[in-house]
């Protein structure tokens, strides 16, 4: 049995049974093969559903807003992020919170997997090395391969923000983030770019599946719900998603932390992650800013400096 | 028949601009160039808002989807906020909504972003020509926002 499993389900055991916390909430075995699901955890006795693995891909912290009581939570990385945001944002009580933090090695990309093997119908993980058998044929592999794009470059594994941490810590060079991938989008022509997010924004069909996945999306009427002003139509056509897509991106502007919830979860494959890590960029580039590192501070928009850029947006006279 | 066609032809492309003006500083600036009678092109919608605080992203998002060749937005310079910290506010979304939309392939000139004060009406005429021309060179909105285009033309 796995240490760290084991670890998560005695402190849930502790937590519920002392009457810290109503609820703990973490993973549990998905019905579908490579996926775990999120696990509301209420009695002593259930805790030995909880599981912790490289599927455990959902970021739970979006959970704890609609979750009413005390609660605890399994956190990597980049779910206390996301905490440390909606803390800097009011919308969590600190006191209500017990963060169980666990480092992360990241999580699987099972687009991946799907792409040359086709459906995937049983699979295992064993020692970094996962044999999937698919529709289409079978295939072993190991994990690096299959680590999702954002966590190929984290660079918070272990939780910023926690009450208790289990298993051991990831090392990390704490360089500066790199951009690698937005600078290769930049480096591209504006009809080369166009092109791209056009082909892209084709492939939306608006479920809406990465606002509700987010953990930052929490607006109580979305805009894309509202009525008045009726700022889309309903229709699904690309031009309209790009809007939904660019009004998302530019709400979570200096607050996203880049745990790739969106992207995981839409169906179509659309990269939204892109825009968002152009944002990210941006935000760090010019106001020398990360979002979600510590309980303290603001979202980046919400503060400003006299000596902000603004030479790249200003009208040429 | 063939006379209402040659005017069409000659008739020169004049473009819309939405065009979001504060109203403690280029909103003034607007009627003072007005009250002072200096020619500006008849391209901008003028939209008040009370402060460049106030504009939200979706403003420009829309004014593009609804068929707006161009957006200009402007406030009183940095400092000069009637609400004192508004524009610095806006300022840091304005970067990024410029930086974002042309990422994705939004022509650069179509929106464009001033600070003009409320003794500037010159100036405000100035910037309205500037923005005007630019926007006519670069033809109709036809662009990746454009609702009624739909992305229909290219499946």
């Amino acid at each position: 049995m796995n240490k760290i499993i084991n670890d998560i389900r005695e402190t849930a055991r502790q937590l519920l049974a002392e009457g810290k916390v109503d609820v703990v909430i973490g993973y549990e075995k998905g019905s579908l093969p490579l996926k775990a699901t999120p696990c509301f955890v209420h009695s002593p006795e259930s805790v030995d559903l909880l599981i912790w693995d490289e599927t455990c891909e959902n970021n739970l912290a979006g959970y704890l807003a609609k979750t009413p009581g005390k609660k605890a939570i399994v956190a990597k990385g980049c779910d206390s992020r996301a905490l440390a945001v909606l803390l800097q944002e009011n919308q969590l009580v600190r006191d209500d919170l017990y963060i169980i933090g666990v480092s992360c090695h990241g999580v699987i990309d099972q687009r991946k997997i799907g792409a040359e093997v086709g459906e995937i119908l049983e699979a295992s993980i064993n020692d970094g090395k996962i044999s999937v058998k698919g529709m289409e044929g079978d295939k072993e592999y190991l994990f690096t391969e299959l680590k999702d794009a954002t966590c190929q470059t984290c660079r918070y594994p272990n939780p910023v923000i926690e009450d208790l941490h289990i298993g051991e810590t990831i090392e990390v060079a704490q360089e500066a983030p790199a951009f690698a991938d937005v600078t290769e989008m930049e480096n591209k022509s504006n009809s080369e770019r166009q092109e791209y997010f056009k082909e892209q924004m084709s492939k939306c069909i608006r479920c809406y599946a990465c606002r509700n996945a987010c953990p930052l999306c929490y607006c109580q009427e979305c805009f894309v719900d509202c009525n008045s002003p009726k700022w889309l139509t309903g229709g699904v056509n690309r031009a309209e998603n790009l809007f939904f897509q660019a009004g998302r991106v530019l709400h979570l502007a200096g607050r996203c932390v880049d745990c790739g919830a969106c992207t995981r979860a839409c169906p179509q494959g659309v990269d939204i992650r892109a825009l968002n890590r152009k944002m990210t960029k941006d935000v760090y580039v010019m106001f020398n800013h990360e979002s979600g590192i510590s309980e303290e501070g603001k979202p980046a928009l919400n503060e400003y400096s006299a000596n902000d850029p603004e030479e790249q947006f200003l009208v040429k006279e | 028949m063939g006379e209402i066609q040659v005017e069409a032809e000659n008739k020169k492309y004049e473009p819309k601009i939405a065009a979001f003006l504060c109203n403690w500083c280029s909103y003034a600036g607007a009627d003072l160039a007005g009250v002072g009678r200096v020619q500006y092109p008849a391209t901008i919608r003028t939209i008040r808002v009370p402060c460049s605080g106030r504009i939200n992203p979706l403003y420009v998002l829309k004014a593009m989807a609804n068929g707006a060749d161009g957006v200009l937005v402007s406030g009183c310079h940095p400092g000069d906020c009637h609400y004192i910290s508004g524009n610095y506010v806006a300022r840091r979304k304005f970067a990024l909504i410029k930086s974002l939309l042309n990422h994705v392939g939004l022509e650069e000139d179509r929106i464009s972003f001033s600070w003009v004060s409320a003794a500037e009406g010159i100036r405000f005429a100035e910037v309205v020509k500037g923005v005007t021309e630019r926007v006519s060179a670069l033809g109709p909105n036809n662009g990746i926002f454009k609702v009624d285009d739909g992305g229909a033309a290219d499946e």
